[in-house]
């Protein structure tokens, strides 16, 4: 007998910040267990691409560009993916920012654009979905968090905020939604090979790694797996937890 | 066709899960009906869809019983 997880045929998924990383790792995987998948990014050559990888992939969906801290812009992506699929079934709220610095030498502008960017957004594209699930009786709210939210870390004081101000706001919706048959969780990555840890030096690099259980960096189809198992059938009794894929680096 | 009223009865039925016939002009969703805050929330949703109407937010807080739905009905559907 072989295992098979159940498929995401019939299902639209839209994944903010899916043009590299982690989140085209999501949306290709999502695309792959059958979804039809709507990907974002910020610029039209990234919307470009993961249209392109889409349907090399043979996915059904599209790459639209997206600011997602654009409210209006976000309401008619909402709508317009309602017209052209079906209504929005998983949301994976992805996209996000860093501005690194010193608590001490952090501007306030580099603090409001991480919140905008990783909270408010991901509160607002939340709200701008619940309308279409609890009429579906079903629906699939899944963040994209990270181990830094929980644990905290020196330079990313806005990053870590966010982050656990994501974890927050996906328990209440949990407890707000559960009774329309729609889960909120989160994936909380530790370190992960993308274009966000490239920026690390060498030594920074080794530092990290001697942190990690697993003594390595973990790849964005590892934390597209804990997102796509969130976002199936299977995870139909998971709700307002947050799924840890930080190779043994912090354990809660 | 029927009226507003026995329609908005209809959809109160369908949404909260209630029979037709306890359903007065009086009652109030949440104190009679046993709707919670989210039921109230998506009976606004299917009255908009049933009426084809736009309920703001602040419009949608007041109505909490058959009669004050029934009302903005009324009021609404005679300026379109």
């Amino acid at each position: 007998m072989t295992a098979t997880w159940s498929t995401l045929n019939g299902q639209v998924a839209l994944v903010t910040g899916a043009s590299r990383g982690i989140g085209r790792a999501i949306a290709m995987e999502l695309g792959a267990r059958g979804a039809r998948v709507v990907g974002t990014a910020t610029s039209d050559a990234g919307a470009e691409g993961i249209q392109t990888a889409l349907l090399a992939a043979g996915i059904d969906g599209a790459g639209i560009k997206l600011d997602v801290c654009e409210a209006t812009d976000c309401a008619n992506a909402i709508s317009d993916i309602e017209t052209r699929f079906a209504p929005v079934s998983i949301l994976v709220n992805n996209a996000g920012v860093t501005r690194d610095n010193l608590a001490l030498r952090m501007s306030d502008s580099d603090w409001d654009e991480v919140i905008n960017t990783n909270l408010k957004a991901v509160f607002r594209l939340s709200r701008l979905v619940m309308r279409g699930m609890m009429k579906a009786r079903y629906g699939r709210i899944i963040n994209i968090t990270s181990v830094v939210g929980a644990a905290g870390n020196p330079g990313q004081a806005n990053y870590a905020a966010a982050k656990a101000g994501v974890a927050g706001l996906t328990r209440s919706l949990a407890r707000e939604l559960g009774s329309r048959n729609i889960t909120a969780n989160c994936v909380a990555p530790g370190f992960i090979e993308t274009d966000m840890t490239k920026a690390l030096s060498e030594a920074q690099r080794d530092a990290l790694l001697r942190q990690i259980s697993l003594g390595r960096l973990g790849r964005p189809e590892e934390v597209a797996a804990a997102v796509a198992f969130l976002a199936s059938a299977d995870a139909g009794f998971v709700t307002g937890s947050t799924l840890h894929v930080n190779g043994g680096m912090y354990m809660v | 066709m029927d009226s507003i009223e026995q329609r908005v009865k209809k959809i109160v039925a369908e949404q909260l899960g209630v029979n037709e016939s306890e359903i007065k002009i009086e009652s109030s969703f949440v104190d009679d009906l046993g709707a919670d805050s989210l039921d109230t929330v998506e009976l606004v949703m299917a009255l908009e869809e049933e009426f084809e109407c736009e309920i703001p937010d602040e419009e949608a807080e007041k109505i909490t019983t058959v009669q004050q739905a029934v009302n903005y009905i009324n009021a609404h559907l005679k300026k379109a």
